[in-house]
């Protein structure tokens, strides 16, 4: 039994390695803004940069309009499916699948082609048309994991029970939604918004094509004019995808606590 | 994607009993009236998904049959094939390929060694949570990282030069290149096959490993023989996924190397912004080769998704 064990720390070891030292690296080269010293100089450059700041506040809003409009459109139907229209499951699951199989890339083409100046919907002909569509574009690549994560939440509750207990009361679809099946997934749901919230800070395709002034190019012009604030970049993107991961796992623990209680 | 062939035959049992035996006595016009509600209610999602997801890419596949004007046309398809543009396909899959299959190899590796290789709990725990964070760590940030670590600048490259005297450029090693993209997608490639492969590591089931030792198997006899066996099509699989994942990014390596490296997505993309390749619908034929390239890996994880299920329960 010796030698196996051996190997797997040896294994882990070198994991670690690869897996620690590029986050090493970017602190490291974070904090050498300054010449001799370590400083946090590269962080402050960023912070006091007022394009950071309109560029994260743009796609920190574009999240959360994502991912409401995720939801919106994910729970209802997921719903809905499971209670009315248990056959045409497979059909719905397929269509979130797809943003996995078509490459962003070529949906972003698609948007750009569809709905430009001289089409029957203008989209991309005004600011405010191309941030809808921007939204509506992230709410695509996120339905994979919004519908996954509210799925999994649904499939953990007896809907059917619920609702019909809910009607005999005499609650209405809007009540039941709302009050009834929306904080049963309420976990589930927060796990799929951070999921969302953590794609969409960084997203840099459908940004830099459909010219918005996201965080995402914002990174991309950064490192290519200067030397340390982009490492700073990257280790505050790190924080936040690090941030989202912890509350969805938070999120899973408290939805896991509820139910042993039920 | 689990769910995809796993819940569909169990979903209809809770739900079937309940609205028949409340429907049944309601007249008949009422019940039409019901069956046009119920798929009004799907009515918003369907919407949606035509609009942003379905019709965007069926103009992009009919746009690569079709001549500015609208006629019909094998041409644009056609004109895949000159070099410029044969030679980034070749090198997207070469690239797909390598840190897919890499990223197979290592990931399992880790996987089995956290699950399997009698390590502790808590770091099987930590693993995976990392993997979580790791494997959506990436894009613009993670080539900013890969930089500041193996760049002329970066921190092994720096403390490789004066503590160990090594000058990393002069071995031929440079981020900026087929192998140090390589090396930045397993960055994301390792940790997302550990996610998938763990649950399947763990349905192996202590009884095959009991039952091959009794036999007097030796431990790579039952990892040769029985566990790699069961957990083929959940590897290749997995492999068709970490294929398309790679075939598809493009932040990653447009901010690792500028556009000085040729792989597709990276072509597609200054096609879209300024038509480099000077005929817009050869745009539209290289979108659909995409397509047609990361659909059939997906199709291929599909497939064997659900054959692995069969086992690994």
């Amino acid at each position: 039994m010796g030698s196996p064990r051996f190997w797997s720390w040896a294994a882990l070891v070198a994991g670690v390695l690869y897996f620690f030292l590029p986050l090493a690296g970017m602190f490291e080269f974070s904090l050498r803004a300054r010449r001799g010293e370590y400083s946090l100089q590269a962080y402050a450059n960023v912070l006091g940069d007022p394009q950071f700041r309109d560029t994260f506040l743009y796609s920190v809003v574009a999240a959360l309009f994502t991912i409401v409009l995720g939801v919106l459109i994910v729970a209802p139907t997921a719903f809905w499916v499971r209670l009315k229209l248990p056959r045409l499951r497979p059909v719905i699951e397929f269509i979130t699948l797809l943003p996995l199989v078509i490459p962003p890339i070529v949906i972003v083409f698609g948007y750009i082609r569809l709905y430009n100046t001289s089409s029957w919907l203008p989209l991309t002909g005004t600011a405010a048309g191309t941030n809808l569509l921007l939204v509506f574009g992230y709410a695509t690549l996120a339905l994979p994991y919004m519908y996954r994560a509210v799925d999994t939440g649904l499939r953990s509750i007896d809907i059917a029970t619920l609702t019909e207990a809910a009607q005999g009361m005499g609650a209405g679809w809007f009540t039941i939604i709302t009050r009834l099946i929306l904080p049963n997934i309420l976990s589930s749901l927060l796990s799929g918004a951070f999921l969302t919230f953590a794609i969409v800070i960084g997203e840099y395709v459908f940004a830099a094509l459909l010219n918005r002034p996201a965080f995402g190019p914002y990174m991309v012009w950064m490192g290519g004019n200067k030397a340390y604030e982009p490492a700073a970049l990257a280790v505050i993107a790190f924080g936040i995808t690090w941030v989202c991961m912890g509350v969805i796992q938070l999120a899973a623990r408290l939805g896991r606590h509820n139910r042993v209680q039920r | 994607m689990t769910d995809a062939t796993l819940a569909e035959p169990v979903a209809p049992a809770p739900v079937a009993p309940a609205p028949v035996a409340a429907e049944s006595p309601a007249p008949r016009p009422r019940r039409t009236a019901a069956l046009a509600l119920k798929w009004l209610g799907v009515a918003p999602f369907m919407i949606f998904a035509l609009l942003f997801l379905i019709l965007p890419t069926i103009h992009i596949v009919l746009g690569a049959f079709q001549t500015p004007e609208g006629a019909f046309t094998l041409r644009n398809l056609a004109g895949l094939a000159v070099p410029q543009v044969v030679r980034p396909f070749m090198l997207s899959i070469r690239l797909s390929l390598l840190t897919a299959g890499l990223g197979c190899l290592i990931g399992l590796i880790l996987a089995a060694a956290v699950t399997r290789g009698g390590l502790p709990g808590w770091i099987r725990d930590a693993m995976l949570t990392f993997s979580g964070v790791a494997s959506n760590f990436a894009g613009v940030p993670l080539a900013f990282a890969f930089i500041a670590t193996l760049g002329r600048l970066g921190l092994v490259t720096v403390v490789l030069k004066e503590v160990f005297g090594i000058n990393l450029a002069a071995t031929g090693f440079n981020l900026i290149s087929f192998a140090g993209l390589t090396l930045t997608y397993l960055y994301f490639q390792i940790p997302l096959m550990i996610l998938i492969i763990t649950p399947a590591l763990d349905g192996l089931k202590r009884e095959w490993r009991e039952a091959a030792e009794i036999l007097g198997a030796s431990g790579a006899q039952y990892w040769r023989m029985v566990a790699l066996p069961v957990l083929w099509p959940s590897l290749l699989g997995t492999f068709a996924l970490l294929f398309a994942n790679s075939f598809g990014a493009v932040a990653t390596a447009m901010a690792l190397t500028g556009s000085s490296l040729s792989i597709v997505p990276i072509i597609l993309f200054a096609q879209i912004r300024g038509d480099v390749l000077q005929d817009p619908h050869l745009g539209y034929a290289i979108a659909f080769g995409m397509i047609v390239i990361t659909g059939i890996a997906n199709l291929v994880y599909i497939v064997l998704r659900s054959r692995a299920e069969k086992w690994v329960r």
